[in-house]
């Protein structure tokens, strides 16, 4: 049910979101979400792609500072409260989001929403129990 | 294989040592005195004649000989024999100013090369070794110095100079390089190449890696070793002595033996100039016992060392210096305290998540000195959390603060965005105006 984000590090200089993006297209990657965390001097670049091992290895190979991390996609009705009742489970038995970004695509009118946990089992199974749906990885990674 | 070189030389009784130090330092002074009317003068002022240098310990009497006086007598002012007796010159690279040139007879350069052999030997070269020599060829001392002292030990020599680090590891590969010699930097960069390039170090042959000409740390030689599976020992030389071969860790690296029958060592403070005691730490200082074409008295070397008198394991008697802090004029006063660069590398190895690769850059901002740190992040310590690369910050800041006791700004940047050179790595920008 997990998802594999993409992490990479990127100095705040001109012209390195774009060689992130080069690389992957060149290599005929596409790029499904992406959220920027960023600070004066760094930031993360956090992908959700069609083929995140093969995106991986190019874009460690062309020598930038790679991870991946295991994320949770889940569902979210298009409603006002939607996302809450989420929030309001995982907090409840004390499981603290890390970051989380959303996106929507075409093929669906709900919201995707990506969330970062340290204890993804365990989230994975209260979401579940609640009944919310989770997306698994290669669902979204062929959205 | 035989354990030593030189062995009547390396392991003789300090006494029968005193006894040859004492017999050359006489006639060095002699020769100086005469064929070198820069030393005559300054014996002269003060007040030494010929007859006064009776024990070794009559060298504290002796003046001093200083980069600038170096540069005063350019070219051959410090030459003391003919120039038609001088068979090679060497000469530095001159960054400020007019450079020093040494001149060598064929007599020192059989004795250079023997140095070196003895040097190889310590690190436990023999003839059947394949001496990759990546120290750059030329008017600098590093390149030529080892090439022949490699060819007198016998060994295999692969002149490749510095640079060309696709070809270096090519070579490597198919010659069976045994020995690498180049600088700790380049070495560094040639180990990350390597590795990038998926080698696995079972298809290379190296066993020992001879690294010096810039001071480097305890863990960069941990880094060296195990990224590149051998020993790395530190060598010490500088072309105004004579260039490499004036020292160098046998395999007990416990300090670098100084080959004390051609060179006198001593610690001075570098204030009062007064010498210090075994143990020690100071300003490096050296007499040359044996060389005719650029002999030098008391030649202050701004490194800063220390020396230990204890036999070593290894059987020999010669002292042994520490390796090399820092210099006297690589030193940064930030904020009034004294800063070396190897002190900031040695806590960013400890913290091993980090590239060792790193920049100091010091600027004056409304008349308060500000360092900020540039490291390359490593993929080991990356993580997809801010909090967690912020978390890694303030751990170095701290751990630079207890050590230097200065606060610093860390910058964390991207692998390989920091300048690498195939030489003397630049650690240091300083762009204040002083």
């Amino acid at each position: 049910m997990r998802v594999q984000q993409i992490s990479i590090f990127l100095e705040n200089k001109e012209g390195r979101l774009a060689k992130v993006t080069d690389v992957l297209g060149q290599n005929g990657i596409n790029i499904r979400a992406l959220s920027i965390a960023d600070t004066t001097d760094f930031g993360i670049l956090r992908l959700i792609v069609n083929k995140p091992q093969l995106a991986y290895q190019v874009l460690k190979d062309q020598g930038f500072t790679v991870s991946t991390t295991d994320v949770i996609a889940v569902e979210v009705s298009d409603q006002p409260g939607g996302l809450s009742s989420i929030l309001r489970l995982l907090e409840k038995v004390g499981i603290n989001i890390e970051y989380l970004y959303a996106f929507v695509t075409q093929t669906t009118t709900a919201a995707l929403i990506v969330f970062r946990v340290e204890q993804v089992d365990e989230a994975i199974e209260l979401l579940q129990a609640n009944g919310v749906r989770i997306v698994p990885g290669d669902k979204v990674y062929q959205i | 294989m035989s354990l030593y070189w030189d062995a009547y030389h390396e392991t003789m009784s300090r006494e029968q040592l005193a006894e040859i130090q004492l017999k050359r330092l006489k006639s060095l002074v002699e020769r100086v005195y005469t064929y070198v009317p820069f030393y005559r003068q300054a014996f002269q002022e003060k007040g030494i004649t010929l007859g006064d240098i009776r024990s070794l310990s009559d060298l504290k009497y002796l003046p001093f000989t200083t980069k600038k006086d170096l540069r005063d007598t350019y070219p051959f002012g410090l030459f003391a024999v003919p120039r038609s007796e001088i068979v090679r010159m060497h000469a530095s690279s001159g960054t400020t100013g007019k450079p020093i040139v040494v001149g060598y007879t064929k007599k020192d350069l059989e004795t250079w090369s023997d140095l070196v052999a003895r040097c190889i030997t310590m690190v436990g070269g023999t003839k059947e070794d394949v001496v990759q020599n990546s120290y750059g060829y030329g008017l600098f001392t590093g390149g030529l110095g080892i090439h022949y002292g490699t060819e007198r030990l016998g060994a295999t020599i692969v002149p490749i100079s510095g640079g060309n680090t696709a070809r270096q590891i090519m070579l490597m590969q198919d010659f069976g390089t045994t020995i690498l010699t180049c600088t700790p930097s380049y070495a560094l960069y040639l180990a990350d190449e390597i590795h990038a390039a998926g080698i696995d170090l079972k298809n290379l042959r190296l066993k020992a890696g001879i690294f010096g000409a810039e001071p480097w740390s305890n863990n960069m030689r941990d880094q060296l070793e195990e990224k590149l599976g051998i020993r790395a020992h530190d060598i010490y030389g500088l072309s105004e002595v004579l260039g490499p071969g004036v020292a160098i860790e046998c395999a007990y690296k416990n300090g670098l033996h100084i080959c004390e029958d051609h060179f006198i060592p001593e610690i001075i403070d570098p204030v009062t100039e007064e010498p210090l005691p075994y143990g020690e730490r100071g300003e490096l200082v050296f007499t040359t016992l044996t060389k005719e074409g650029f002999p030098v008295i008391r030649y202050r070397t701004r490194d800063i060392s220390a020396l230990y008198p204890e036999k070593c394991a290894c059987g020999r008697t010669h002292l042994r210096m520490e390796r090399i802090t820092g210099r006297t004029d690589d030193m940064l006063i930030i904020r009034g305290v004294n800063v070396f660069p190897t002190q900031i590398e040695s806590v960013l190895l400890e913290f091993g998540e980090t590239e060792p690769h790193y920049l100091l850059v010091v600027d004056r901002k409304a008349s308060m000195d500000d360092l900020e740190i540039h490291v390359e992040l490593s993929s080991k310590m990356f993580s997809d959390k801010i909090a967690g690369l912020e978390v890694l910050e303030r751990k170095l800041r701290s751990r630079i603060l207890s050590v230097l006791g200065i606060s610093a700004k860390i910058k964390l940047v991207e692998p390989k965005s920091l300048p690498r050179s195939e030489g003397k790595a630049k650690r240091v920008i300083d762009k204040r105006e002083l």
